[in-house]
């Protein structure tokens, strides 16, 4: 038996999401005395993953993604291992495969794990992290989903050895026909700060000091819901229960009330700062650092002072 | 084209989360159900669909008789008829094969369901359903045009978005995007009424074993008390982000 990783790789490279699949594979596998091997796809050198504890990669190349190409693919690298747990990300592409991968392999899917396993049960985000449960599985194999920036990346240097997967093409008719991201800018799933601004900024036309704020930080740009709801700003930068979530190591909130809604969807942030005029919003009692002020004058105070750290400590 | 919408019951968004039972039960006290967010913007896109072209909708539930006031609330948006398997959800895996079960014979050309439930927020409904089944399946579902057995779709991804082509029979986990917040369909007394003696069938489940068990739950640690910083003392939040959180 073993444990497999699922790792995507972007362009070649690792994401910390990445090695965080890593670490938590390899942590698996050494409390079952076993090995971490990872299912690698379109990195030629996977060497850092050794640093991580994998000690062998998968190496696949696709030339796009196809949901049921992948879960094929992963599926004959699981039998090829006599793999018994299957870890994955919680990206789009991992929640899109893994309930193919449950259905196809009779493995019980665990999505949202947030730490390893204790008393054969896993730990998991539930009710839009509201809630934990614990998990234990009924099934033979299992597929593991792990939340984002909860466990962590460790190393545990490995010698890995790196051999060639070879892809299982489908016949599905689902095709990428094109992608459309922001280059300029970083995604709220990758980014370790995020600058998020509510309906307190009055209207679309104050976010540049939101934008500029992200951008001395290097951090992404996101909105409480009724902003996106009402045009302020793409629904893609709405975060809460039904927007995305949001897992970075600090998160600023400006001129957000902190709804229920909101704040869970923002909970698994490690430290959050609140700006806001209302003493009484919620989003005190849920925060870190607060400041009572108006975001008009705080904000581009904020912008100096970073900017001032910034340059003393790069 | 015969649509399907999968539809969860799940504690309103407001609801404050607590538990029973030597914390193995969901505490269900003062809690207020709703259909799932993410399977309200489908159920809505279904309705589109039908106004459209002439689809007809039909919708399903796995669940005990307290489920049928969200599928009277759907068939009162516009639904043709409801199913409801009559048991118990328990994992995702179940679910999803008792819904595969009932409806294989069926032909649907379309069968949507929410990415996710907000409540166990397993996200493995629609996917499982489509392996089952052997349809086609786009996840996390941004928009969805459908011309004769030709499908283009948008699905979200880091960052951005992804256009895909697909066709029929097709599965979708949807999402918000579908259509948007405000286009969301509110029954009216008319359609109330006629919900009333639209199709309700109640299935027996085959009984489906579970992949997976919460045995037990807990409440997330709450924060600790908040360090407040006078807004003309900036430098002390730097101070903290710096020092003591570590984050810059």
């Amino acid at each position: 038996m073993s444990v497999l990783a699922f790792i995507e790789s972007s362009n070649g490279s690792f994401k910390k999401s990445d090695l965080e699949v890593a670490s938590y594979a390899a942590a698996v596998a050494a409390a079952s005395n076993t090995d971490a091997i990872a299912l690698v796809f379109n990195a030629d050198d996977c060497s850092l993953l050794g640093t991580y504890g994998i000690s062998k990669a998968l190496k696949v190349s696709s030339e796009q993604f196809n949901a049921s190409s992948y879960a094929a693919t992963i599926e004959s690298a699981t039998t090829q291992e006599a793999a018994t747990i299957l870890v994955c990300s919680s990206s789009s592409n991992s929640k899109y495969i893994a309930p193919l991968v449950a259905a196809s392999l009779n493995a019980a899917y665990v999505p949202n794990v947030i730490a390893l396993p204790e008393s054969e049960t896993y730990p998991r985000n539930v009710f839009s992290n509201k809630g934990i449960t614990h998990t234990k599985v009924n099934s033979e194999r299992s597929i593991i989903g792990i939340a984002l920036n909860t466990f962590g990346v460790h190393e545990k240097p490995t010698q890995i050895n790196q051999v060639a997967f070879t892809l299982v093409t489908s016949s599905s008719k689902t095709q990428s026909t094109s992608t459309e991201t922001a280059s300029d800018k970083i995604s709220i799933a990758d980014a370790d700060i995020v600058v998020s601004a509510g309906r307190g900024l009055k209207g679309s036309e104050n976010w540049g000091m939101i934008e500029e704020l992200a951008q001395v930080l290097g951090a992404a740009t996101a909105c409480s819901k009724p902003v996106s709801d009402m045009g302020w700003r793409p629904h893609s930068e709405h975060v809460g229960q039904t927007g995305k979530p949001v897992s970075c190591n600090l998160y600023i909130a400006i001129g957000i009330s902190g709804a229920i809604q909101h704040l869970a969807g923002v909970s698994a942030s490690k430290t959050k700062v609140v700006i806001n005029t209302d003493p009484e919003a919620p989003f005190f009692k849920a925060a870190d650092y607060g400041i009572v002020g108006d975001a008009f004058v705080v904000v581009p105070q904020l912008i100096e002072k970073f900017k001032a750290f910034k340059s003393e400590n790069s | 084209m015969k649509i399907l919408v999968c539809i969860s019951t799940v504690p309103d968004t407001t609801s404050k989360i607590n538990f029973k039972d030597n914390n193995t039960q969901f505490d269900t006290t003062a809690v207020q159900f709703v259909i799932n967010p993410n399977d309200e913007f489908g159920l809505t896109r279904a309705m589109w669909f039908k106004e459209k072209t002439g689809a007809s909708v039909d919708v399903i539930s796995v669940g005990d008789a307290s489920v049928e006031a969200s599928l009277r609330k759907a068939l009162a948006i516009g639904a043709d008829a409801a199913i409801r398997i009559d048991s118990i959800p328990k994992d995702g895996f179940s679910v999803a094969t008792e819904i595969a079960a009932v409806v294989q014979d069926k032909n649907y050309d379309l069968i949507i369901a929410g990415r996710e439930s907000i409540d166990y927020n397993g996200g493995m409904v629609p996917g499982i359903i489509a392996h089952l089944l052997g349809y086609e399946f786009i996840n996390k579902c941004t928009a969805l045009e459908i011309e004769g057995s030709t499908v283009k779709a948008e699905r979200e991804i880091e960052g951005g978005k992804e256009v895909l082509s697909s066709s029929l029979p097709l599965v979708i986990g949807g999402q918000k995007g579908l259509v948007e917040e405000k286009d969301l369909k509110i029954p009216n007394m008319r359609g109330i009424m006629t919900a009333r003696s639209k199709p309700l069938e109640v299935i027996t489940p085959q009984g489906t074993a579970e992949l997976s068990t919460d045995i037990t739950f807990d409440k997330p640690e709450t924060k600790s008390n908040i360090t407040m910083i006078p807004a003309d003392q900036l430098d002390l939040l730097i101070n903290h982000l710096h020092n003591d959180a570590k984050v810059i």
